[in-house]
């Protein structure tokens, strides 16, 4: 019997997990994936968003402004990627220039600290690639990049290491309130008990909660579609470069990733789950047409990916945060779509007051926060000798365009969370995240994988369980 | 008239034979081509390379070739033969692994060290 | 590690005749860095045959045309190093390296570039469709199955007629897989129309002109794939959909010289051929550092890469041990809309040898034609071709008596298809 059971591993999970590893209270977190981080929190625009985009009094409001305030410490400590590179929302037209009034004002409401309009002309002496047709734009300094699923492991990582409890491929199948008021899920992995539900499945919210036997909101899934380009073109621009919202939606950015390439994207469709992850030949041209419209010098045949994610929309305009009407001790946290990624460290803190309502929060004595990780590319010529000095491993180089070397990707495989899948080694360490996307390195990685697994090279996933990238030997199965 | 991509060298010669004159080949960049013609018209050959199984060397299979080229319709039967074939290390290039393979007269040799 | 005279970077065809060359051209102190545990690059998963027929008139396969060169290396002083990645190379010639035994920071009175090339991926082309497993390049898969002894796949549909994807097919099929179709945006094969014949059509697989995948559609892992027929703007055409139902798509979409460290050197790349411009002794922008193979263009065969290398290997060693060029640009070579581009890009005045080699890929297919070489007016010398294809490399010499007739100092190369 546990105090906490946290449904789901994405950012929102993971964050209410270190958040909660803090105090002595039990907790299990339950992911129905093979690893965390991997629905909405792998693919989606990995901004930290100012502040000034919600309507003001609203929990995304708040929790966007206050998750902003915190995100740069939070990677400190956990040793992620993040860069406080500033966003401008650019306009095109009068009505654009208009709403960037309202932008401004809103986010002054919000408490977003420096917003400043810029003419076309400001904006262009900042962003040189800028179209010409851009005529102001809404400057936020506080605006960063992060890589989200960095974040989400890092937090999960240092959670587990204090004593959580993370059970993958655990997907909930039922859920029921005892007579006590506990709660039993039901899972192909077990069934766990806890006295506190989190319920924080993203796209998959609104059907978890109904296994209880209600429905108490509605999400749609909502499909946004990218480019990433190569490092060549992740100096184009150097700050976040929203579009204003107009029909067609929030509009398509164009971003550096803190991995130093170019992100381009979103659409917006309406999808039928979390699942439906695919690239459309529509939606790629969609967003190919309107980044260009802010950058016109935009180069997609630097383009190395394209992928998608699914947003957790909700029908109102805010994050569904709060306990359930009908289940005392399950607790929604629902419909968090942009700027989820940024308000996560925010919602987790509001989840762990919800706790400390029903289980008295005592801090842990002992409790070891921060992480550091050995990233061979960033270090030195004398931290790379000296790493290489006390593990070869660190001088044999895996993927050659992100320069990652083996010792990185078997430290991954003794971290608190171990990948099994050339994915999971790719987030953990971005090998295979370059311009060859893993022509060269992912046999390679596979290898690593199997030999440090003692599993065999067939039985190696890509991603989920039936995502083998081989199907056999050859002279075995054609005989 | 039949025509045919002259496969002898990576230049592709278009060629066209004329059964009624005695096999007569015309568009061929040179001498090769004429045999390369009447044979792939009488009886096809290529030179077949695939991969045995090796034991104890730097790879788990090892490059094979046939040392001419064999019918093409044996080709299925020399894949079959082969693919039963585990070989130990160490293994030189040019080896012979299978004699008369097939039947066909050529020799399933190794091309690499290993 | 010390520093030497001469370093070449890679240890695949290029890098392999570029040591032997420029060993024996006299230099004695030369450094081969290879980031595979062993020699010979890209050749020893090329287990096919069809190499070597115009360096040694025979027909080989990859591993026995990389032993024949690895062999004639042995025979020389050349230090090898392999296991070692290179990370960074300086203008002034420093070069940066890693291995298991530690950071190595090399100092070389000449360098070879020789890194060879890589393949262009699906981001490349932005196929929509889910991000399954049974995706791959068609080079992976080849390491894969004839190195690794793997399957990729059962039911394998293969997008590009590059010879790595025409090769591919025969193996796979050959392997005990089903190809169920290689498909080609252009109008033409890129490959080989030899290895049309006898790795589609002696295995009945239909090759699909003028189509592209246009569709993923598989959960965890390939389940379908769909094809369409495309327009002259390679705009897909509705209502042309074929659906293939197969594990496996390989993709045989276009190799792409590895230059990010001739980048970081500081050397001027050519769009064109997105390697080094280099002069005819294969000289990048920066003195004393050569580029051959792949890395600075993309080859059909591997003949052509040894040539290419012999000439840097000894043009280093000419620049170590005898009077280097002058990096000055006596004749720039400009190619028509026909033609892809040219290697190499431009000429040093006052050339020793009596001519100088001119690879270039034209555009589209030519019939019986000629290829001409004016300064703008004057015609100076032409060649002909029966034919000419874009998967095959062009190669002409021009005669270095003929550049002193030249007005100005640009080359023209043209082609003309002579009338029927």
């Amino acid at each position: 019997m546990q105090d906490v059971i946290i449904l789901g591993c994405g950012v929102i999970g993971a964050a209410c997990a270190y958040t909660l590893s803090r105090y002595d209270v039990s907790v299990t977190v339950l992911e129905k994936s093979n690893d965390v981080a991997n629905g909405t929190t792998k693919a989606n625009s990995a901004i930290v968003h100012a502040g000034y985009d919600p309507r003001p009094g609203t929990a995304i409001a708040r929790l966007n402004v206050e998750g902003n305030r915190m995100m740069e410490d939070l990677c400190r400590r956990l040793d992620v990627p993040f860069k406080r590179i500033g966003s401008h929302v650019l306009a095109f037209s009068e009505a654009d220039l208009s709403h960037l009034q309202v932008l401004y004002e809103r986010g002054v409401k919000n408490g977003v600290p420096d917003l400043r309009i810029l003419t076309g002309e400001e904006a262009r002496l900042m962003e040189p690639n800028l179209s010409e047709a851009v005529v102001g734009s809404l400057y936020a300094p506080t605006a960063g990049i992060v890589s989200p699923w960095e974040l989400t492991l890092a937090m999960a990582e240092v959670a587990v290491r204090n004593g959580v409890e993370l059970i993958l491929e655990a997907p909930t199948t039922a859920i029921r309130q005892e007579e006590d008021g506990t709660f039993t899920v039901t899972t192909p992995k077990g069934d766990f008990r806890a006295k506190t539900v989190l319920n924080a499945t993203g796209v998959d919210a609104e059907a978890v909660c109904g296994l209880l036997g209600v429905h108490e909101f509605t999400l749609t899934p909502n499909r946004g579609e990218y480019y990433l380009l190569d490092k060549s073109e992740g100096t184009r621009v150097r700050s976040v470069i929203f579009q204003c919202p107009d029909e067609n939606g929030k509009g398509v950015l164009v971003s550096p990733t803190v991995h130093g390439n170019l992100i381009v994207g979103p659409n917006a469709e309406a999808v039928s789950g979390a699942d439906a992850t695919e690239n459309t030949a529509q939606g790629l041209s969609f967003v190919k047409k309107q980044a260009i419209r802010s950058v016109p010098t935009l180069s997609f045949r630097e383009n190395i990916r394209n992928f998608a994610g699914v947003r957790a929309n909700h029908a109102e305009d805010d994050f569904l945060i709060g306990e359930s009407s009908t289940f005392p001790g399950f607790f929604h946290l629902a419909g968090i779509k942009s700027p989820g990624l940024t308000a996560a460290p925010a919602i987790a803190k509001e989840a762990a007051e919800y706790v400390a309502s029903r289980t008295p929060l005592i801090p842990k004595a002992e409790f070891s926060d921060g992480r550091r990780v050995i990233r061979f590319k960033s270090l030195s010529e004398e931290e790379k000798r000296a790493v290489i000095a006390r593990n070869p491993l660190y001088g044999r180089v895996i993927c050659r365009c992100e320069t990652v070397t083996e010792g990185e990707i078997v430290a991954a495989l003794q971290s608190p969370i171990p990948p099994t899948t050339v994915n999971g080694v790719k987030r953990r360490v971005g090998a295979g995240m370059g311009r060859c996307q893993g022509g060269f390195c992912s046999p390679r990685v596979q290898e690593i994988l199997a030999r440090e697994l003692g599993i065999p090279m067939e039985a190696i996933p890509l991603d989920q369980p039936g995502s083998n990238i081989l199907t056999g030997r050859t002279k075995e199965e054609y005989r | 008239m039949k025509e045919l991509t002259c496969i002898v060298c990576p230049r592709g010669c278009r060629l066209r034979i004329d059964e009624t004159r005695d096999f007569l080949v015309m568009g061929n960049g040179c001498e090769r081509g004429i045999d390369y013609a009447k044979a792939e018209i009488t009886s096809p050959v290529r030179t077949l390379t695939s991969t045995v199984k090796i034991v104890g060397a730097c790879h788990p299979r090892l490059p094979v070739k046939t040392n001419r080229p064999i019918p093409k319709k044996l080709l299925r039967e020399a894949m079959t033969i082969l693919n039963r074939i585990t070989v130990h290390a160490p293994i030189r290039i040019g080896d012979v692994i299978v004699k008369n393979i097939a039947g066909s007269g050529a020799d399933l040799t190794a091309t690499r060290d290993m | 590690m010390k520093n030497c005279q001469l370093a070449i970077i890679g240890g695949g065809p290029a890098g392999l005749a570029a040591a032997v060359s420029a060993y024996q051209n006299g230099v004695r102190d030369i450094l081969l860095l290879e980031r595979d545990k062993s020699l010979g690059g890209i050749l020893n998963q090329c287990i096919h045959n069809g190499f070597g027929l115009h360096y040694f008139k025979e027909e080989l396969t990859g591993p026995e045309y990389a032993a024949r060169f690895v062999a004639m290396l042995k025979e020389t002083a050349v230090r090898v190093v392999s296991d070692t990645m290179v990370l960074d190379i300086t203008d002034d010639r420093v070069i940066h390296a890693v291995n298991t035994d530690g950071y190595h920071t090399i100092r070389a009175d000449s360098i070879i570039l020789a890194m060879g090339c890589r393949e262009r991926t699906r981001g490349a082309i932005s196929i929509p469709g889910t991000r399954c497993a049974g995706i791959l390049t068609a080079g992976a898969a080849q390491r894969f199955v004839n190195m690794e002894g793997y399957m990729v796949g059962k039911r394998i549909v293969i997008l590009g007629s590059g010879d790595i994807g025409l090769i591919m097919s025969r193996r796979l099929s050959l392997e005990g897989a089903e190809v169920l179709a290689c498909v080609e945006v252009m109008p033409h094969s890129s490959g080989l129309q030899r290895n049309i014949v006898q790795c589609l059509d002696d295995f009945g697989i239909p090759l699909y002109l003028s189509h592209t995948v246009t569709d993923i559609i598989g959960r965890d892992r390939v389940e379908r794939v769909v094809i369409q027929k495309v327009d002259e703007n390679r705009l897909p055409i509705p209502g042309t959909e074929i659906a293939f139902d197969c594990d496996t798509l390989l993709l045989s979409v276009g190799l792409i010289p590895e230059n990010e460290l001739s980048r970081q050197a500081g050397i001027r790349l050519d769009p064109r051929t997105n390697g080094p411009e280099v002069f005819e002794n294969m000289e990048t922008t920066i003195p004393g550092v050569f580029a051959c193979g792949n890395v600075l263009h993309v080859h059909d065969l591997v003949d052509f890469v040894t040539r290419e290398a012999q000439n840097a290997g000894k043009s280093a060693a000419d620049y170590l041990l005898r009077d280097p060029m002058p990096a000055t640009e006596a004749y720039r070579i400009e190619a028509s809309d026909d033609i892809s581009y040219t290697v190499p890009q431009k000429l040093h005045p006052a050339i020793p040898q009596k001519a100088v080699s001119v690879f270039f890929r034209v555009r589209r297919t030519f019939e019986k034609s000629h290829i001409l070489v004016t300064d703008g007016e004057t015609v100076l010398c032409a060649f002909s071709r029966e034919r000419m294809a874009p998967g095959e490399m062009e190669q002409i010499y021009l005669p270095t008596a003929l550049l002193r007739r030249a007005k100005g100092n640009t080359l023209y190369i043209s082609c003309e298809e002579v009338s029927k």
